[in-house]
């Protein structure tokens, strides 16, 4: 009890490691192609929160300047920022030729 | 249960120095958020009633004055009739959206206030990212317009929705350069700026100049440039095309009615104080008084100055301006007297005058309560910062009553070639000035 | 104007921990559930801005308020509003009556048990009967959390991500044209 009682590093890498479960289930399993993109959001938090945890525990040992997990975590949101918006793009561009958002009917190049 | 209590109200003495949140202490931390809270909400029952007296008196009118005296209830009308109006739902709308979207307006709008700084230790925490924090809270009240115009599955209610959130995502541009600039100002005289809104106010005293008069134009240019797009940002006039009443039919809360409508207003009221609290941070000094860097002679009066604290400032100008908030009070009341003489004197307005004459005494009586030494010390911060604010309340209701509104493709036009343009330069100029600041006094002659 | 990061330790710890931190990963997991199993787009999106601000509040906890800050303009007040643009743009109405599962369901299932399989036993068995992350560590405090990370990006004696930094404006632009570009219906 207390152990769950007492909030450490591993209890947000499990946070993470679930959040990052969700993500995948959504990414592979889902339909829609905008609730596959959301998944992948999922995931890239689930990443920041270990990123931002670790930065905790660094910082415990190597002084009150030693941030560096939270400087990649704000690059990462940074990329996801870019990437969510590319990929959205891309996906009105592919609605507007097939008039469906289904992940099933992305076959043009199958052979 | 006394000692309990006891043990809880004088844990206010431990927290010298810091704000509640920032020092732990949960208690103070309620009451403060209550008070602020509260002080919100007369806030905005006040605001309707002056824009509507002000909008009549400048378009020579009366405007509400059968309610109570000089309209004085009319918001307490106002605010039963549209609890008691019926609730209606459109026929296809997204019931759950439709519940979830004023609320998040609202909850943008007000958690906004946990750190606005009515003092140095008068907020209800001090964050590290205070200013971001605002600006980022702020922004959220995008999603709750945007999913309140979709969930409302009518045309015009979508339309107002999108114009809605281009305009304030376009302004949200202009108003982080503008405030980026202010917070470099921040790291003039220390060498490490600082986002916290405490530490903002802080370093215009150090600097003993409010940022507006900083860098002379270029403190006053970051300024017009929040204000005019903090107006565009909460949607009033004269940016106010998507809730415009002959235009859209009110915009994205056409299909509100009733408790949902209201819960927008009141969003949009504390929206308009709250970016008003930033422009007043950032560049009016916060809760400082005018002048804030000259305080004349040392002057001692036996019992009335200086005050109790003995690292507060004694000149002969902190008097004058720590009788302020006294004196305007009992304007206040001296202003309520005077109508009172002029209401009519037939016997069916004698309950309206015995009324207005009770409220001027009460603001009389609170203005002589303000020249008392304890509580005029504590009270001066509150009431310079809260003075500033209405200043700006004012602003608005006057922007409403005189210019036309902007048509949509002029408003994105203002917003993207005019406004981001002059920012950028605007944050160029002020980093190669700071950088050079004995440069630039020498230039504009001792200046600062 | 060398930015002096003094973070004092902690001398208030801070209060009710668990209850926080047990709160905010309830709402992140629900909002994370509800985002993969709603037949409704702007449902899944609005359970996912919550799970974000939940997040946000996590990272308040692990006292990275610059990261919160970041994480509540960018990701809840900035991708956010994007997706539920193209949402509503793309959103057709016989979608939400179709299935809501694609054909590989099951194995996409399969792979995601495995994944928390291989969790589980990294977090487990991996140390041996030593704790995986030794405590008795200093907390500071967060009071110069902004300046700290600014040293570590731009300082000239201790940054060491600058040019990261300046690749990611790059990165940025890149986004912004590629973006345009591919939602122009006639380049």
């Amino acid at each position: 009890m207390d152990s769950l009682l007492h909030i450490t590093t591993l209890h947000y890498l499990v946070l993470g490691a679930a959040l990052f479960l969700l993500g995948v289930i959504g990414v592979l399993t889902r339909r829609n192609v905008v609730i596959v993109l959301m998944s992948i959001e999922l995931i890239l938090n689930a990443v920041n929160l270990n990123l931002v945890a670790f930065s905790r525990y660094w910082q415990g040992i190597h002084g009150p300047g030693a941030l560096h997990g939270q400087v990649f975590a704000i690059f990462v949101i940074t990329d996801a920022a870019a990437e969510a918006a590319v990929g959205l793009g891309i996906l009105i561009a592919f609605f507007r030729n097939k008039e469906t958002v289904n992940v099933d009917e992305v076959n043009l190049l199958k052979w | 249960m006394n000692e309990f209590l006891q043990q809880y109200v004088f844990s206010y003495l431990d927290t010298k120095g810091l704000t509640p949140g920032g020092a732990g202490n949960i208690f103070w931390a309620t009451v403060y958020i209550l008070l602020v809270f509260g002080g919100l909400s007369v806030a905005v029952i006040a605001m309707n009633w002056l824009e509507r007296k002000i909008l009549a008196h400048m378009q020579v009118r009366l405007g509400p004055m059968r309610v109570g005296p000089h309209g004085l209830l009319q918001p307490i009308a106002d605010a039963i009739k549209l609890l008691l109006k019926e609730d209606i739902i459109p026929a296809e709308a997204d019931k759950i959206i439709f519940w979830i979207a004023p609320f998040i307006v609202v909850l943008a709008a007000f958690t906004v206030f946990v750190v606005v700084p009515f003092g140095p230790t008068h907020a209800i925490t001090d964050m590290n990212i205070g200013i971001l924090f605002m600006l980022g809270v702020s922004s959220l009240s995008v999603l709750g317009i945007v999913t309140a115009g979709w969930a409302s599955n009518s045309h015009y209610p979508l339309i107002g929705a999108l114009r809605s959130s281009a305009q304030m995502v376009s302004y949200e541009v202009a108003m982080g350069l503008a405030v980026v600039s202010a917070i470099m100002m921040t790291s003039l005289e220390t060498g490490t700026g600082t986002l916290s809104m405490i530490g903002i106010v802080q370093a215009q005293q150090a600097q003993g100049v409010w940022f507006v008069f900083k860098f002379f134009p270029l403190g006053l240019i970051a300024f017009g440039m929040f204000a005019i797009a903090m107006v565009a940002e909460t949607n009033r006039a004269p940016f106010d095309l998507p809730e415009a009443e002959s235009e859209l039919t009110a915009g994205f809360h056409t299909e509100y009615s009733g408790f949902r409508w209201s819960l927008f207003f009141l969003a949009e009221y504390s929206a308009m104080i709250a970016v008003s609290s930033i422009a007043v941070t950032l560049w009016l000094g916060g809760w400082l008084r005018p002048f804030p860097g000259v305080h004349g002679p040392s002057i001692a009066i036996p019992h009335i100055w200086p005050p109790a604290d003995p690292a507060a400032p004694t000149g002969a100008l902190d008097f004058v301006f720590a009788l302020c908030p006294g004196i305007s009070f009992l304007l206040l009341g001296a202003m309520c007297f005077y109508n009172v003489q002029r209401m009519p004197k037939h016997p069916l307005f004698k309950i309206q005058t015995m009324g207005l004459a009770g409220f001027g005494a009460v603001l009389g009586l609170i203005g002589l309560i303000m020249f008392l030494p304890p509580v005029r010390d504590r009270v001066e911060d509150i009431f310079w910062f809260s003075a500033k604010v209405a200043g700006f309340m004012y602003l608005y209701i006057w922007y409403r009553g005189t210019f036309p509104r902007y048509r949509f493709d002029q408003l994105m036009k203002v917003g993207w070639k005019v406004l981001l343009p002059t920012g950028l330069a605007l944050l160029i100029l002020t980093a190669i000035v700071g950088m050079h600041a004995d440069l630039w006094a020498q230039i504009t002659g001792g200046g600062q | 104007m060398n930015p002096v990061v003094t973070n004092p330790p902690i001398t208030n710890p801070p209060v009710a921990t668990p209850f926080f931190f047990y709160l905010l990963a309830a709402t992140m997991i629900i909002g994370g559930i509800l985002v993969i199993t709603r037949k409704n787009a702007i449902h899944s999106a609005m359970a996912l801005i919550t799970a974000l601000l939940a997040q946000a509040g996590l990272y308040l906890m692990l006292y990275a308020p610059f990261v919160a800050g970041v994480q509540i303009i960018l990701y809840a007040g900035g991708i956010m509003v994007l997706f539920l643009f193209v949402i509503m743009l793309i959103n057709l109405e016989r979608n939400m009556k179709e299935r809501q599962f694609n054909k590989q369901w099951l194995v996409g299932i399969v792979a995601a048990a495995a994944l928390g399989g291989l969790f589980i036993t990294v977090y487990t068995t991996a140390t041996r009967g030593k704790p995986l992350f030794p405590e008795g560590r200093v907390i500071y405090a967060d009071g110069q959390n902004t300046q700290a990370i600014a040293a570590l990006l731009f300082d000239r004696s201790t940054g060491q991500y600058m040019f990261a930094f300046e690749i990611a404006s790059l990165l940025l632009l890149v986004a912004i044209i590629g973006a345009v570009v591919m939602a122009k219906k006639r380049i």
